[in-house]
């Protein structure tokens, strides 16, 4: 409850209670948003402080894995992406792959590392996982620069419409299902500590269980296809790709939008249940 | 007028799980399904408190280790919730549980003045605008675009309490925060917390300093084994306190940690490891066992009090050079002369202390010493005054145990 921000003296009153019913207190998120601002600033400054090739690191990355795939799956294997030639399609999928993939590492940890101060003051808690996303999304960022400059140079563009609905579509699927499973994980994790051994492992599996490496057409059994859609990034990469005039498969497009959603409300709700009680058990 | 604060029945209870981590594992939850849960203890941290607080009223909060203040204020200060009751607060409040909350080494001063401000509730705006208030009162200007890092620890806690201090909300919770810094320092600290009495706010303070109880708050509350035990002015409050206190107690039990990395295991003082404590042939000999949980410069410090007043004190670094231990548990012996003393009652009070630097754990308020035998006339040696306390001989040694 916004209670700092009147300060006239009778005319608030804050009453704290045993925890009872649900709410999401987006007034009291948006009061604290300065808060938001300062974490998210701090943890970005720490990040690249003292690190000689700190942004250098963020660009190495992506042209090492990319580089990589394209030899081993793209030459070695000949997987056939149609439009789009192997090296653009691998870095199309992780661009958005490995921004949710940092995430999660991050924002799963973020409690963790932040319990010194959930344990000494009040604020709303969803800022801790939410800020720890964005830092570690930023990583995207410079990824993304350097994956226009492959569209350049392959001589390669989005359709407009791809570029003014698609991109941005896709951006925003990724936040809603990032976000959920994000806020679960870091819930989860001060409850159960073996969260934090888990994540680094089911993200490496589930990478080659993704369509970033190759497209889920592949995949002969379309049983299968269905359960690999699961996967709330698949639909994030889909339209993504989509926008160079990629064909999507809307059954298996529903099927994932759906369960990005579902983590959302999931995730989120799982946070607000138990946040009251971090500092206890944190 | 209505209280600003109306705590009504609060309780919380804690689940104690005997296997040790308050946080679980899967492992253990898959156990759990073939086990029955006969492990988990509940423990009550308060029981039923209710009392309200007064516009512009300084509360004082005592009580043992234990006794359930910390909780009070972590519910007061939401950072977790009752079990049953409620409060009502009406008016802005701000809680330091800590200072420095939020501080991190590789920012600058001026970056984490308003990294901590702002986990504090301050706005931007508001920062902007004591920005200078703050540097001052802290006095670290000349370093304010140097990383935290190399800040000495006293400056890093001059500049957390100056963010502190500057906080304007109409209530302020402090717990022990004066427990930092050297003695001109704390001098600032309860002159800006008489101001903000003095201002017509209101301040709820936890500590077992009773002098700066009493002269910081106008009443008090006292808390024993969750239960409110009693409430009224300051001084009686102090005075039940201390009566409480007149049974025996494990000295071990008492103390009061500030920092994790120590852990005191036993202290026995002429013998006796309880809170009364005998000396007739002015000698007092320590032996403590401490253990280190990382490498660390430590010393003991001893002083003897009559009535509030310093007679005495001892600190091993006058003697020597300041003593560096590795992790591990140490058996430590301090043999301590007395000056000559007169026969009486006298309080004995342990600082386990990072020399220079702040407070490990403390033992304060505690330790009684009956002086038999004592001298008619006593000669305290006037060259050795400082601070209006003679300042003792001693010597110390130590041992690490071999586990």
């Amino acid at each position: 409850m916004p209670e700092e921000q009147v300060h006239s003296s009778e005319s608030i009153e804050l009453k704290i209670e045993p925890p009872r019913r649900f709410s999401l207190n987006l007034a009291e998120l948006w009061f604290y948003r300065e808060l938001f601002y300062f974490y998210t600033w701090r943890d970005i400054k720490v990040r690249y402080k003292q690190t000689m090739l700190g942004l250098l690191w963020v660009v190495l990355q992506p042209v090492i894995t990319v580089t990589i795939f394209t030899v081993f799956f793209g030459r070695t294997l000949q997987i056939s992406t149609g439009l789009l030639p192997y090296p653009l399609f691998v870095f199309s999928g992780l661009l958005f792959w490995n921004a949710f993939s940092a995430s999660l590492v991050s924002a799963g940890n973020s409690m963790i590392t932040n319990a010194p101060i959930i344990k000494k003051i009040y604020f709303p808690r969803l800022i801790i996982p939410l800020s720890a996303m964005l830092v570690a999304m930023l990583d995207m960022l410079v990824a993304g620069l350097l994956f226009l400059g492959m569209l350049l140079y392959y001589q390669i563009a989005p359709t407009l419409s791809g570029l003014l609905l698609y991109w941005p579509a896709a951006f925003l699927l990724m936040l809603v299902g990032t976000t959920g499973l994000s806020c679960w994980l870091s819930a989860l994790t001060v409850k159960y500590r073996d969260v934090r051994y888990v994540v680094p492992f089911a993200l490496q599996v589930m990478l080659f269980l993704s369509p970033v490496i190759y497209p889920i057409s592949m995949v002969s059994y379309p049983g299968l296809q269905y359960v690999l859609a699961l996967n709330p990034m698949y639909a994030v990469i889909e339209i993504f790709r989509g926008s160079f005039g990629l064909a999507m498969d809307s059954t298996l497009m529903t099927i994932s939008a759906g369960s990005a959603l579902l983590l959302f409300a999931i995730g989120v709700s799982y946070f607000k249940r138990t946040e009251n009680y971090f500092a206890d058990i944190a | 007028m209505k209280p600003i604060l109306e705590i009504s029945g609060i309780s919380k209870q804690f689940k104690l799980f005997h296997r040790g981590l308050p946080y679980l594992s899967m492992r253990d939850k898959i156990i759990d399904i073939f086990r029955s849960r006969e492990e988990v203890e509940q423990f009550w941290a308060l029981r039923d408190v209710s009392f309200s607080v007064n516009r512009g009223d300084s509360v004082g909060i005592i009580g043992r280790n234990g006794a359930g203040k910390s909780t009070l204020l972590k519910i007061l200060s939401r950072i977790t919730p009752p079990t049953t009751g409620s409060i009502i607060c009406r008016g802005t409040l701000a809680s330091l549980l800590e200072v420095g909350t939020g501080f991190h080494q590789e920012l600058s001063g001026r970056e984490n003045i308003y990294m901590n401000g702002s986990i504090l509730g301050m706005k931007k705006t508001e920062i902007d605008r004591r920005f200078d208030e703050i540097v001052d009162f802290s006095g670290t200007e000349k370093f304010l675009d140097t990383p935290l890092k190399h800040y000495s620890s006293g400056m890093q806690l001059r500049l957390a309490f100056a963010v502190a201090a500057h906080l304007e909300s109409e209530i302020l919770i402090i717990d022990e925060v004066l427990a930092v810094g050297d003695a001109e320092f704390q001098k600032k600290c309860i002159r800006k917390m008489e101001d903000v009495t003095g201002q017509g706010r209101t301040l709820l303070f936890v500590s077992h300093n009773l002098p700066t109880l009493k002269a910081i708050c106008r009443t008090g509350v006292l808390l024993g084994e969750g239960k409110l035990v009693a409430q009224g002015s300051i001084d009686e409050v102090i005075d039940i306190y201390s009566q409480f206190h007149r049974s025996q107690e494990l000295i071990t039990n008492s103390i009061h940690y500030y920092q994790p990395h120590i852990k005191v295991h036993e202290v026995v003082i002429n013998g006796s490891a309880t809170n009364s404590v005998i000396v007739d042939n002015d000698r007092l000999h320590i032996r403590t066992t401490v253990e280190f949980m990382k490498r660390t410069n430590f010393e003991l410090d001893v002083h003897f009090k009559k009535q509030e007043l310093p007679v005495a004190s001892y600190a091993n670094f006058v003697n020597h050079e300041v003593e560096q231990f590795e992790p591990g548990i140490y058996d430590l012996n301090y043999e301590i002369r007395l000056p000559a003393l007169r026969s009486g009652k006298y309080r004995l009070d342990l600082f386990f202390t990072e020399p220079f630097a702040s407070w490990f754990a403390v033992s304060e308020n505690i330790i009684e010493v009956d002086v038999i035998n004592g001298h008619h006339h006593t000669f305290l040696n006037n060259a050795n005054l400082k601070w209006g306390t003679t300042l003792l001989e001693g010597s110390m040694s130590r041992h690490k145990r071999t586990s």
